[in-house]
């Protein structure tokens, strides 16, 4: 298929605001994400890019005293309805966290552990679920004769392959990355890099980095925020290269953040 | 730099003083913890045979006898206490935790539980006399073991709160984000990574429960003769060391030592058992 014929969004954000208690979080955001597309968050610290993404599977709703106004339409539903269920939304929605968060089961079993609460399968076909998830994390080779060990016992960069095969393991339609490498070296980084490549011709991935060669490198569309608001957004080449607001321009050459 | 010599010394001095003063409490405690250890041993090594294992606890005027329906009698009301109280503590405590955090529920809830740990046993004693011995009409070891889980729930729910406490948001929020529902994320993530610690407060609490005599007193009673029947009077360790020891038999006295004896080893192994097995292993 050609990259060009007409893109379909995955989420359109409308109108979003966000708060925590009385401070805005997020002002009057609205964008669109492409299905099958990696889209990147850049900003300064605090300029809401992980709170915009905390608000796309309602990671938020755990916390009292945090709300968001507007709308999300993951494929035209509003997910910050009442109704809307947080555990159905959440397995559709996966998210991967900053420090690697294996739980304290084995490694099979934290694979194993997402797709239970979903699917009844028998056992062979959890093997096959298992080695597959492991394999798109490209963490198969190195885990296939220890399933039985302890997810802590891996190195910190398995360790978050491991929390990304988890993820991709229940088959979620969006993947959502908060500064997944920020705690990896850099061959680990690179890793995890491959394979955010990889995983979006199947899933639609949205990711926060502080790095912005990282966002360059891997992202098909870049949003620059600042202060709880989006300043720009677009193709990733154009925001890099031909950006149209002074503001991001200063603050992906460096002159400022 | 000009060093002031004087202020140097006088400062070096007031720290001997204060080490020297720090030294002599902990000798004092310590040598409090040695004497009482010291006296026990010394009265009741002399006391531990087989016959304490194979013999019940003898009738006045008798000699020899032993332990053997007290130390089943302890055993079995201590278990029905650990299989009552370990399920609705580690529930409650999870509640406080992953549930309640910071309602008015939670509150009170944590508000009562300090009051029960600071509860005078012999109150709880009481008061299980009133509601399930003056009512029955007759002491038992069911009543036992309800005044012990009074005194050990508050415990293991004190204990796997500020376990669970210690457990990183992140990882809950990781199951969270897999779709888990909360209580899934609270039993198979939170207070699995929270387990050896939980196990800590458990043993803690079996601990602190085994010496407790006040409460059974008002329940269980004693019962010279062995008897596995819980729903009837039931001879135990610390009331039979009460009644044992101030008695004017000399087997008696000596029995008594050997129990005093039996729970201190047992509590003692419990704290390096819980020391030991689960040290560091709090992820």
């Amino acid at each position: 298929m050609n990259q060009q014929t007409a893109i379909k969004n995955a989420i359109e954000v409308k109108n979003l605001n966000f708060f925590y208690g009385k401070f805005q979080g997020l002002k009057n955001v609205s964008m669109n994400i492409a299905e099958r597309k990696v889209t990147a968050f850049i900003g300064p610290s605090g300029c809401g890019k992980s709170t915009l993404l905390r608000t796309l599977n309602r990671m938020y709703s755990l916390y009292p005293g945090q709300r968001a106004e507007g709308e999300i339409n993951l494929y035209g539903q509003n997910i910050l309805d009442k109704d809307q269920d947080l555990n159905l939304l959440r397995a559709r929605v996966g998210m991967v966290f900053q420090k690697p968060t294996p739980f304290p089961m084995t490694i099979y079993d934290n694979i194993a552990f997402g797709v239970r609460l979903y699917e009844s399968l028998s056992d062979s076909d959890m093997d096959d679920r298992v080695e597959w998830a492991l394999s798109k994390a490209a963490l198969w080779t190195e885990v296939k004769d220890k399933l039985g060990q302890n997810g802590l016992s891996l190195s910190g960069g398995q360790q978050q392959r491991l929390c990304i095969a988890r993820s991709v393991a229940v088959k979620p339609s969006v993947l959502l990355l908060d500064e997944p490498t920020s705690a990896l070296d850099p061959i680990s980084t690179g890793k995890v890099e491959e394979l955010v490549n990889e995983l979006k011709s199947e899933y639609t991935i949205a990711i926060v980095t502080h790095n912005m060669q990282q966002a360059a490198r891997v992202s098909d569309f870049t949003a620059y925020m600042y202060l709880g608001e989006l300043i720009e957004f677009g193709e990733t080449e154009q925001i890099f290269f031909k950006p149209t607001k002074t503001a991001t321009e200063d603050y992906i050459t460096g002159r400022f953040g | 730099m000009q060093i002031d010599n004087i202020l140097y010394k006088r400062r070096r001095i007031a720290s001997r003083i204060g080490l020297a003063l720090s030294m002599s409490a902990m000798a004092v405690g310590l040598a409090v913890l040695i004497w009482i250890l010291y006296v026990l041993f010394s009265n009741g090594l002399s006391a531990l045979d087989l016959n304490l294992l194979t013999h019940d606890t003898p009738a006045p005027g008798t000699d020899g006898g032993g332990l053997r329906n007290a130390i089943v009698g302890s055993l079995m009301i201590v278990s029905l206490t650990v299989l009552v109280s370990t399920p609705v503590g580690i529930l409650a405590g999870i509640y406080l935790t992953e549930f309640g955090d910071e309602s008015k529920t939670a509150e009170l809830t944590r508000f009562v539980t300090d009051i029960m740990l600071s509860a005078p046993s012999i109150v709880l004693g009481l008061f299980v006399y009133a509601i399930a011995v003056a009512t029955v009409g007759n002491f038992s070891g069911y009543a036992g073991s309800l005044a012990l889980s009074l005194i050990a729930i508050p415990v293991v729910m004190r204990t796997t709160e500020n376990m669970l406490r210690l457990v990183p948001g992140s990882l809950r929020e990781a199951a969270f984000a897999l779709g888990a529902p909360r209580w899934k994320v609270s039993t198979m993530v939170t207070l699995r990574a929270a387990k050896s610690g939980v196990m800590t407060g458990i043993l803690l609490a079996v601990a602190r429960i085994s010496g407790e005599t006040a409460p059974l007193l008002f329940t269980a009673l004693n019962n010279q003769f062995f008897s596995t029947n819980m729903a009837a009077p039931m001879a135990n360790l610390p009331v039979v060391i009460f009644q044992f020891a101030m008695s004017p038999y000399d087997n008696w006295v000596r029995l008594a030592w050997a129990g005093a004896l039996l729970i201190t080893m047992t509590v003692l192994l419990l704290n390096i058992v819980a020391r030991v097995a689960f040290r560091d292993k709090v992820q």
